[in-house]
């Protein structure tokens, strides 16, 4: 076979404009290579609207089963119960989502996309830090709706605004830092829902094994002791305490303990997996 | 081809004077107990457009990732403008650009948004990121289909969008994993231009391909590779000749008739005669044009007609075939096939 030259006109053969070639310009900061990750997250959210509405969709679902289905049986009536749920829907629904993260980086992968901005010189975590600050974006508007239906139902915080305001900075501040056990199983899969099963799998009976839905006085005693182990436990107590009005310093402490934990292990985790993977 | 002589891109002075703009020596990269690459060196010069031919497996795309800093070599080491690529990573990124073989661009965004993206993280400022992501989307045909997803582009406009996500700064050295695989003619030569354009800016490509055509038109010059290893190097016109003889092919009208023609041509030609799976073709390496037109006359002479008649160099086929004893299309490790009589 040998050259057509018929139609190539689309194309400029001479790219005149393309190649100029200009001044190359100064490299972005971190944090401004981060917000630009964290630009095509929400961008994202545009055209590939399932993830928003998992983010608008679920809470409402979770609140109305959980208090109408649920409520009666668990706490004798619903509006007692939702008083109750509430906080813990709250905590459930984004510490769920978080598991996009790990789906989200190995789409990234998989798909090549990941190849070219390991190609390009910016700090290296940028992607990932990029990503989890657009999921942030997610998150609160998700804590947003979970609360406003819980209002319109007749949940009522006893706490002020602060306490509510400290405690979804818990939340997200939590939710952040699981986040890199995601982005490291992520990069551990082979594909996006081996990414989605695993982390499911890890999930749910960290959420059940909770005080998420029941109060863990009612569970026998071994399990009791394992949900105090569970810092699920410890952010649903703290949030129901911030929004009942009080300052639980020492679950807030432990939540930061365990946050920084969670990043100081497995964000390097990530990183080496980012550098080394393939 | 007036390459590099009229370049004047303004670059950094500290690196790239007289540094090739790839060196490498014995780079080995194992996959368990897959040997992707097993001693590969390869030297490009700054300017130049460099093709690694291969077939499927031979380990093209793990040579350009090695190179393009994305794995680390097992073995070996590699250099990029005098950048090594495991020790200074960084400065390398700062000089390539990489369009991978599957489409390195996320197709959940817009093309706009794709290069804008880019832009972004190269350092330009919001409103000059959009201003270049529109001449690139002008100069490259997808000025209509900017603010689509990329998951509805055509494989050619997403191939063009991928090499202008390369291009937003035009890079020193640009590297390009299979770029026209799957492409039609048009937009295959569309490809072409591109690279042509660029290399004569002055920008070094280095590009794999499956199509010794491709490698042909393109390329300064060749690594042919095959199971990890370079089988031969040099120009186009080197590697043809490397394999020493003109070549003559036929086609019969009548099939039946090959076994006659091939008893007939071996004795005119004092060569034997290869023949492939097309059971009217012959072909034999001839290296007196005179000797391949008697051979034609005689067998005008015995009543045997032939429909198709070419003399001239070997292809790349060919060549491919005298280096490596097996196809280029093969891609498994089958050694049989080929009836080399
Ligand atoms: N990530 C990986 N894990 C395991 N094996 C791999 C991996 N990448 C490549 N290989 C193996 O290494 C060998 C070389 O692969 P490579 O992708 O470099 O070949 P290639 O020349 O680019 O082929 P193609 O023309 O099909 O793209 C193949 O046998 C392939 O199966
Ligand atoms: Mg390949």
């Amino acid at each position: 076979m040998t050259t057509p030259s018929m139609a190539s006109q689309a194309v400029e053969t001479s790219l005149p404009s393309a190649l100029a070639p200009g001044d190359r310009p100064t490299r972005p900061s971190a944090l401004s290579a981060s917000l630009t990750f964290a630009w095509r997250a929400l961008r994202k959210m545009r055209y590939v609207p399932e993830q928003l509405f998992d983010a608008v969709f679920q809470p409402i679902v979770f609140t109305l089963l959980f208090t109408y289905l649920f409520g009666g049986a668990l706490a004798g009536s619903t509006g007692e119960y939702l008083q109750f749920v509430l906080p813990g829907i709250l905590v459930y629904t984004v510490v769920f989502m978080t598991m996009y993260t790990g789906v989200n980086l190995n789409t990234d992968i998989s798909r090549g996309v990941a190849d070219r901005f390991r190609s390009l010189p910016v700090w290296r975590p940028a992607v990932i830090v990029g990503a989890l600050i657009g999921d942030t974006v997610r998150y609160t508007l998700a804590s947003t709706i979970v609360l406003a239906l819980g209002l319109v139902l007749g949940y009522r915080p006893e706490g002020d605004v602060v306490g509510v305001l400290i405690s979804l900075a818990l939340v997200l501040a939590f939710s952040f830092s699981l986040s890199w056990i995601w982005t490291t199983l992520g990069l551990l899969m082979q594909t996006p829902n081996a990414v989605l099963w695993t982390s499911t799998l890890l999930m749910l009976p960290l959420a059940f094994a909770s005080n998420i839905f029941v109060d863990p006085a009612t569970m026998p005693s071994w399990l009791e002791t394992a949900v105090g182990y569970n810092p699920i436990t410890h952010l649903v107590s703290a949030v129901r305490d911030l929004m009942a009005g009080d300052m639980p310093g020492q679950s807030i402490a432990w939540l930061l303990g365990a946050s920084a934990a969670l990043v100081a292990v497995f964000a390097p985790l990530t990183m080496y997996l980012y550098e080394h993977r393939r | 081809m007036t390459r590099r002589s009229t370049v004047t891109t303004e670059r950094d002075p500290d690196t790239d004077t007289g540094s090739p703009a790839i060196e490498a020596r014995g780079l080995v990269r194992r996959f368990g107990d897959t040997v992707a690459v097993n001693g590969v060196d390869l030297e490009v010069a700054p300017g130049e457009i460099y093709g690694i031919l291969g077939p499927n497996g031979a380990g093209k795309t793990t040579t350009i990732r090695m190179l393009a800093t994305l794995l680390r070599p097992d073995a070996g080491e590699g250099r990029v403008f005098g950048h090594d690529i495991v020790q200074n990573a960084d400065a390398v990124r700062g000089r390539v650009s990489l369009t991978g073989q599957f489409a390195s661009v996320d197709e959940d965004l817009s093309g706009r948004d794709n290069l804008v993206l880019i832009a972004r993280l190269l350092g330009y400022a919001r409103g000059d990121a959009r201003r270049r992501a529109d001449v690139l989307l002008g100069d490259f045909g997808l000025a209509d289909a900017a603010s689509r997803q990329v998951k509805g582009y055509s494989g050619g406009m997403r191939r063009r969008l991928d090499i202008a996500a390369s291009m937003v700064v035009t890079p020193d050295l640009l590297f390009l994993d299979e770029p026209t695989t799957g492409l039609d003619p048009r937009s295959r030569n569309q490809v072409w231009d591109i690279v042509r354009a660029l290399a004569d800016a002055g920008t070094t490509v280095l590009l794999t391909t499956q199509y010794l055509d491709e490698a042909d038109q393109l390329a300064d010059r060749i690594a042919v590779i095959d199971r990890g290893r370079v089988i031969a190097e040099g120009t186009p016109g080197q590697l043809k000749s490397s394999v020493g003889a003109g070549a003559l092919h036929l086609r019969l009208r009548d099939p039946g008739q090959r076994e006659d023609a091939e008893r007939l041509l071996a004795g005119v030609l004092g060569v034997p005669m290869q023949t492939g799976s097309d059971p009217a073709a012959l072909s034999a390496r001839v290296s007196d044009p005179d000797l391949a037109a008697r051979a034609f006359a005689e067998l005008a002479g015995a009543g045997i007609p032939v429909s198709d008649f070419a003399y001239g160099q070997p292809s790349l086929d060919e060549v491919f075939l005298a280096l490596t004893g097996h196809p280029a299309e093969e891609t498994t490790d089958t050694d049989d096939e080929e009836q080399v009589a």
